[in-house]
């Protein structure tokens, strides 16, 4: 007997399970139709039947759970609305208690991060007048406590954490240690990468439950394009707030501009680097992804410019007009195409089979790479030319590193395409290759300076 | 004989209102007291009684409270506010109507002998 009704309460938890997957359906709607089964079983039962046959009346009886949802969804269709509850309101007090913390650590994470961006000043430094002591430390007032957060949240182990710790001390050390000039071109090559390779430093805290697998580091992937997206985000709801305080004060005569510029931008900014991390932290499962959704809009685009660039160039055979800048660009369509590849890849099914969007990507990379293939034995001539710094050096290392990384995932693309390679490889290749960015930024940061004399 | 789709949906505000104003209840027993009410004729699912209620809510007519009563479940009880009752007058007034224009004619076309007065019996 007792066996029959465990046999009973097991049928009843699988139900339940099936009724919670309806996102139409809240916790307390399932247990008040699992009251409403249980109801109809104890009246089958007490009519002479068994429990497991009553039991398969009584579901039989409400109906198919497809037709259920759709009566629920017409009463409560702000359901279909994911919405982000930030705390409370959520079904079970556990993951209740659990955002509460996360928002509270995210706060003074971000309090914190907001602090650290105006410290410097107690030691007389300022904003607008130390901009070669700012430019290469900003990353590191900032990142670390975004780091803190996550590692946080993934219950980093100690061997862990101190790791990031001595990264994070050696991120201080390349941006401080070095005698570089305010003008020099090193200052501004390691305000620019030491962001980046403490960038991955943070990766190193999100992947902290599991550093090793791919499907983590895709995670870091995903988070990265998130975080951007809210980033910029919170930055335009910020720039209409500080539009307002800006009109409304100036109203009543008093002029905030000093406060903003030394207050409300550099701490909001700050504050905004830790916020926007909690944020897709908080809504991975709520908000659709819409970095992809960017990727697939503007994928075709993308296309359709560098093939129309291509034309151009074959028809008026003018050359390429490689300047400095001009590298830094290509680098940077060279990051865009990467970044599309990317994206798409981290939203697509493993094992769907290929289909018209992968071979736009193909020709999206493949012309990407025609382009850059150009670029480069035109700046190659001008280095052996003209000598080398530090600029054109990182630029040159940059743009060798991203061509092989997209040769080899149009080779992979390539072979998907033709139904010869399987997805995995091409997302394996893409996470495997993420190290390579990473020590190329340290470099960078670290032995450049000292290899061109601190030029 | 089976109530149309869409008399049992114009019909239901009014029975479940009328069914929580005789007590305090809960969706599986409104939907046997509208089940025994109706002789069996009116065919409810449970995707009609739960969102109704839901509604019902929402619009401030019945309140809700987990409850249990000695002896039985954890249910979900739902309670008829002020605003409900009034809302089940105002129906009621409306199917007043309905019904007793529908038996005028009803009984003209039924016997032919249209303006004889029968008594109303035994309607609600």
């Amino acid at each position: 007997m007792t066996d029959r009704q465990d046999d009973l309460e097991a049928q009843f938890a699988q139900w339940r399970q099936y009724v919670q997957r309806r996102r139409e359906m809240r916790q307390s709607d399932a247990e008040e139709l699992e009251d409403h089964l249980r109801g109809s079983v104890d009246e089958l039962v007490a009519a002479g039947l068994h429990a497991d046959e009553a039991f398969l009346v009584a579901v039989k009886r409400m109906g198919s759970l497809d037709e259920l949802s759709r009566e629920f969804a017409r009463e409560h269709s702000e359901r279909l609305w994911k919405q982000l509850v930030l705390t409370g309101g959520t079904d079970s007090p556990a993951a209740d208690t659990r955002s509460r913390r996360d928002l509270l650590t995210m706060a003074l994470c971000a309090a914190g991060a907001a602090a650290s961006i105006k410290v410097p000043e107690l030691f007389g430094m300022s904003l607008e007048e130390d901009g070669a002591f700012y430019g290469p430390n900003v990353g590191l007032f900032v990142l670390p406590w975004l780091a803190a957060f996550l590692a946080w949240r993934r219950h980093a182990t100690k061997a862990l954490i101190g790791v990031l710790l001595a990264l994070f001390a050696l991120g201080a050390v390349a941006a401080n240690a070095y005698p570089l000039a305010d003008d020099s071109q090193s200052v501004v090559l390691t305000g620019i990468h030491l962001p980046i390779a403490l960038w991955f430093v943070v990766g190193l805290a999100y992947v902290a439950d599991d550093v090793r697998a791919p499907r983590r580091r895709m995670d870091f992937i995903r988070f990265t394009g998130e975080w951007f997206v809210y980033y910029v985000l919170i930055a335009l709801g910020g720039g209409v707030l500080i539009a307002f305080v800006f009109g409304t004060f100036e109203a009543i005569g008093i002029s905030p501009e000093g406060f903003i510029a030394q207050w409300v931008l550099p701490c909001g900014a700050a504050a905004a680097v830790v916020v926007a991390g909690w944020l897709v932290e908080a809504k991975q499962s709520v908000v659709e992804n819409i970095a992809p959704v960017l990727t697939r809009l503007f994928t075709p685009l993308f296309t359709a410019a560098l093939l129309a660039f291509l034309v151009t160039l074959g028809v008026t055979s003018g050359g390429i007009d490689v300047e400095r800048e001009a590298l830094i660009l290509f680098d940077l369509l060279l990051v865009v195409v990467l970044a599309l590849l990317l994206y798409s890849i981290s939203a697509r099914d493993p094992l769907a089979p290929p289909g018209l969007f992968d071979k736009l990507q193909l020709a999206l990379v493949v012309s990407a790479l025609v382009i850059d293939v150009l670029v480069l034995l035109e700046i190659t001539g001008r280095i052996t030319e003209y000598g080398t710094t530090p600029n054109k050096a990182a630029a040159l290392g940059e743009n060798v590193i991203l061509l092989a990384n997209l040769a080899w995932s149009a080779w992979l693309l390539l072979g998907l395409v033709r139904r010869r390679t399987p997805f995995a490889v091409l997302e394996r290749w893409q996470t495997a290759y993420l190290p390579v960015y990473a020590t190329w930024a340290w470099i960078v940061v670290l032995v450049f300076p000292p290899l061109f004399n601190y030029l | 004989m089976k109530v149309t789709k869409d008399l049992v949906a114009a019909s239901a505000t009014p029975m479940v209102l009328g069914i929580l104003a005789e007590a305090d209840s809960y969706g599986y027993a409104i939907l046997r007291r509208i089940n025994e009410l109706s002789g069996g004729e009116l065919d409810w699912t449970e995707g009609l009684l739960y969102p109704l209620l839901h509604r019902l809510e929402r619009l401030g007519h019945v309140e809700s409270s987990w409850q249990s009563v000695a002896g039985e479940r954890r249910r979900k009880y739902y309670r008829i506010t002020p605003s409900g009752l009034a809302e089940l007058a105002e129906q009621r007034r409306q199917w007043d109507t309905v019904v007793g224009a529908l038996k005028e004619i009803w009984r003209g076309a039924g016997d032919s002998r249209p303006l004889i007065a029968i008594p109303l019996e035994g309607q609600a």
